[in-house]
């Protein structure tokens, strides 16, 4: 997918994260804050890079302010972000297809 | 990936409890404190623009989160929003037991979102007919068609009343007694009875008031619904406690069915127990107090 | 040497009689000689001891360079004093090489994370260490190793010459000119004063800073005169609003209420539940709770508690108002309904945190517990409990009452979720060992309870209570990341594991941080945060 313009999903609550994304030069730019940073840093940029690539998503500027969000609630908010970068969130998603 | 058995269409529901589905905090273990089932929320208590990020999260939820015997239900947007199309499509792919349909107003209400959900199950390649549903009554419309609504499809299991829009339809407001909502109630258990299908109270919105809340419990309980709905887990203990038959009346129906089925082997029809007349039209209501007691932890026997 | 719960302690730090811990109750009967502080011969007619700053003070008490300047944390995260203290000393006087030793340091006291990090304050010793401090000390910049002690283990090391305070600084919310202390009717109140009673009396000096200077004299007082060098009268002690929240009230998160209830189900469960029992809980969330759904068995058993200890907050004086606890005794007070009430109200008195939880005298209340109900930061499966390491090592923590009410009561009962965000609480093995597994006898999680197979007795009490408990195994299998494996109740986890009565000794343990568990540092690169810490507890 394409990053067609800014989008932001999810929360800073806790158990849950904030995804911001914004048009990329050609790569990912991932940065990440966590509140537990020094036990999953990791992991979590992970779970997040393999959701972008699920999504086949090339370019990006993405930043996660991770509240110790669980690795489902990640993969929800980036897909949700992605998505709504492209005004597509509402509908006809692929569940079971590249959101898995 | 968490594959669920089959649902079962008539199960023990005493408590199902909102969560909003959009809460990573709230949905990832609702299980732990022990409702029956549990309501994911994707109507009113997801805000307009969040009704996308509502369903990525639950979908995830659904698919990661073992639930274990806790059912999962999950509340889709009323029919008269662009939102419950695409709320169904993320019940079915995630495998929700079942799904309640807000604002029911007609037997048509529910052929439209069978339809839709049936659509989904072949799309997503799930058994068709899996999905169970129910409906929330929520105007004095869908009261007076609560029969037909009951009655309209295979996958319907039962139908709840929601008390907050009825009662603005009504100009009432609770009231200690349930006079507020006497007759709906009323009419509604009989609909839900005579198309066979379960019947579950609204929710109590004041939680500090439980000696309100327990009243309400009580008179549900005396009218003979099958659980309620519930906003907080602290309203769940005192269902289960409520709802659970007494001693004396599991060793009532442990006596009437052990009796009946002895009487007629030997081909007697009815029949005395501790002086009290009984036939076959007492075996129901025996039996399913001997099953809710088995449920509630109770009773442990294979007479049903 | 290796310890009771496994942990490699250093020789280094075995030196002056120091021994591991070699199981609870193991320096039982042993006689300690006290030390004896300095003191001074006041024998003129005396019209003040009020000096004009804190830079006259130390002078007066003769500070300098290398010396121990001791706290109390009663003000909490509203405290001005310690960096009053360490500016005039560091910055006016020019000293260094100097060592804190404070009851608790956390938020309140980041700017003393420059000093460390400059090397003027080389040594801490403390009974709780958060904030930058702690983030400062984890990074291995304290030239010293940290000791950290527990509330009880802290007086024990004072009075029995561990630790010898050169001057004591005993933040004051009211004082005569001759430094009797009370912790009320000033501006910044704070109630008891118990943590710097000891202070007070092992000092050799004791300079006492207040903002609120009334007649002499000021009685009854927790800090006497008889022992006070000096008065300083500053601005302000402390920030009200961070000293005593406004009332701690009971949460209302249904997960912490659930925790709570079950926490009630398995005291109520025990034979120690009787009239007259003695508690102590803690003021976290779950904790708190638990009085509410405890006084529900109270009543349906027809019973009261006897007494009730520790850091107190207005639930407890609640219940003490209403009769349903018959004394309440506190070395803490956290919320104002407690700072009001603590010698006000009738039977809710003051003691020192050497009457609290000190092991080396003849008998703490502590050592009269039935239940106390604490929390943890981790647990590991075989019950041994971290509060003071996060699972990162990055100390944020405060072991306070946790090692001694453990250690003394009959019935010790952790509370605590089974996840913080995505951190597990039960683990294979705690990062440091605060308060160890021999100490802890049932563990109630949001997923279900777990009981020490060392305490059979307790597991028959829950049994037939038809209270559900599972092995702490299971529990720790839980895991947060992946959310499956749906912990199944079962009555089971009957591991009758024989509770060996000679063994059980409690001593003065050393414990150390597992050199085999900061392993889970994957992006701070080259930057691990071994703890230089050696906790010298109890």
């Amino acid at each position: 997918m394409v990053i067609q313009k800014p989008a932001v999903a999810g929360t800073v609550e806790s158990s849950d994260a904030l995804v911001s994304v914004e048009p990329g030069d050609g790569k990912i730019e991932l940065t990440l804050t966590s509140s537990v940073m020094n036990q999953y840093g990791r992991q979590i940029r992970e779970t997040v890079l393999e959701t972008l690539e699920r999504l086949d998503v090339k370019s990006v500027k993405i930043n996660v302010v991770d509240k110790g969000a669980l690795d489902c609630t990640l993969k929800a908010r980036v897909e949700c972000a992605v998505f709504r970068s492209s005004d597509a969130s509402e509908k006809d998603i692929p569940w079971g297809g590249v959101v898995r | 990936m968490i594959p669920r058995p089959k649902p079962e269409r008539f199960r023990l529901r005493r408590t199902m409890m909102f969560m909003n589905a959009q809460k990573p905090g709230l949905i990832k273990d609702a299980y732990i404190y022990g409702c029956d089932s549990i309501m994911l929320d994707l109507e009113d208590a997801v805000a307009e623009n969040q009704k996308d990020a509502a369903r990525f999260s639950l979908y995830h939820a659904l698919k990661t989160i073992d639930y274990g015997d806790t059912e999962v239900i999950v509340r889709i947007n009323g029919l008269d929003t662009p939102h419950w199309q695409e709320d169904i499509r993320v019940c079915v792919a995630g495998g929700a037991d079942g799904i309640r349909i807000a604002k029911c107003e007609s037997a048509q209400d529910v052929r439209t979102v069978e339809a839709a959900v049936e659509a989904a199950e072949k799309e997503f390649g799930v058994e068709v007919g899996r999905t169970l549903l129910m409906a929330a009554l929520e105007s004095p419309k869908g009261i007076m068609n609560a029969y037909e609504i009951c009655a309209a499809s295979d996958r319907m299991f039962g139908v709840a009343i929601s008390g907050g829009d009825f009662r603005k339809c009504m100009q009432t407001k609770p009231q200690p007694d349930g006079i507020d909502m006497l007759v709906a109630r009323g009419q509604m258990l009989i609909a839900a009875r005579a198309a066979g299908v379960q019947c579950f109270d609204t929710v109590y919105t004041n939680l500090d008031d439980m000696a309100g809340y327990e009243a309400e419990v009580r008179q549900n309980k005396a009218m003979g619904f099958d659980g309620k709905s519930l906003i907080n887990p602290k309203q769940i203990r005192l269902v289960h406690e409520l709802f659970a038959p007494t001693e004396k009346e599991i060793l009532q129906a442990e006596k009437i069915v052990r009796a009946y089925r002895e009487q007629s082997a030997a081909g007697v029809g009815v029949f005395t127990v501790d002086g009290k007349m009984i036939d076959i039209a007492f075996i129901p209501g025996a039996e399913r107090t001997l099953k809710l007691a088995r449920a509630c932890g109770l009773w442990e026997g294979d007479l049903v | 040497m290796k310890n009771y719960v496994g942990r490699e302690i250093p020789d280094y730090l075995l030196q002056n009689g120091k021994e591991v811990y070699q199981g609870k109750n193991y320096m039982d009967g042993k006689y300690i000689k006290k030390a004896s502080p300095c003191t001074r011969r006041c024998e003129k007619p005396q019209e003040s001891k009020i000096v004009e700053t804190l830079a006259d003070a130390l002078k007066l008490c003769g500070a300098k360079s290398g010396m121990t300047f001791s706290f109390h944390h009663h003000l909490r995260d509203g405290d001005f004093v310690v960096n009053m203290v360490m500016k005039a000393a560091i910055e006016e006087l020019g000293l260094d090489n100097l060592t804190i030793a404070a009851t608790s340091l956390g938020a309140a006291h980041d700017p003393v994370a420059e000093y460390i990090t400059e090397g003027k304050v080389v040594g801490i010793q403390t009974s709780g260490i958060r904030g930058k401090i702690g983030e400062v000390v984890s990074a291995g910049l304290l030239k010293t190793p940290a000791i950290v002690r527990s509330h009880g283990g802290r007086p024990r090391a004072i009075e029995g010459g561990e630790v010898h305070i050169d001057i004591a600084f005993v933040a004051a919310p009211t004082s005569d000119c001759v430094g009797n202390c009370r912790g009320i009717g000033g501006k910044s109140n704070c109630g008891s004063m118990g943590y710097a009673m000891t202070d007070a009396k092992y000092a050799d000096h004791v300079v006492v800073v207040t903002d609120c200077l009334v007649d002499f004299p000021n009685m009854p007082a927790s800090v006497e005169a008889i022992d006070v060098d000096a008065v300083v009268v500053v601005d302000s002690i402390g920030n009200p609003k961070k000293i005593a929240s406004a009332a701690a009230r009971i949460s209302q998160n249904p997960r912490d209420l659930m925790m709570a209830e079950n926490v009630a189900k398995v005291i109520a469960a025990t034979p120690y539940f009787k009239d007259g029992f003695s508690f102590q809980t803690g003021v976290g969330g779950p904790s708190l709770a638990a009085n509410l759904f405890l006084e529900k068995y109270m009543d349906e058993r027809g019973i009261k508690m006897g007494w009730a200890i520790g850091g107190i907050c207005g639930p407890m004086v609640e219940m003490l108002k209403k009769g349903k606890v018959g004394k309440v005794i506190d070395v803490q007070d956290f919320d104002l309904d407690a700072v009001n009430s603590i010698n006000q109200t009738p039977n809710h008195f003051e003691m020192s945190a050497s009457q609290y939880a000190n092991p080396a005298n003849k008998g703490a209340f502590v050592n009269k517990l039935d239940f106390v109900v604490l929390a943890a930061l981790e647990i590991d499966t075989q019950f041994n409990v971290n509060v003071l390491t996060g699972s990162d090592g990055v100390l944020r923590g405060a072991p306070g009452g946790h090692p001694d009410t453990a250690a003394g009561s009959k019935c010790c009962v952790i509370v605590t979720p089974l996840i913080r965000g995505r951190m597990a609480t039960v683990c294979e093995h705690v990062v440091t060992v605060t308060t160890p597994g021999d100490c802890v006898d049932v563990l109630v999680t949001d997923y279900g309870i777990a009981v020490n197979p060392l305490r059979p007795d307790l597991i028959e009490c829950l049994d037939n209570a038809g209270i559900p408990h599972v092995s702490i195994e299971s529990l720790k299998e839980k895991d947060p990341t992946i959310s499956s494996g749906r912990i199944r109740l079962s009555r089971s986890s009957r591991r009758a594991t024989a509770r060996s009565s000679t063994s059980s000794a409690r001593s003065s343990p050393i414990r150390w941080t597992d050199p085999n568990k900061p392993k889970r540092f994957p992006l701070n690169s080259g930057k691990r945060f071994l703890c230089p810490l050696t906790a010298c507890l109890s």
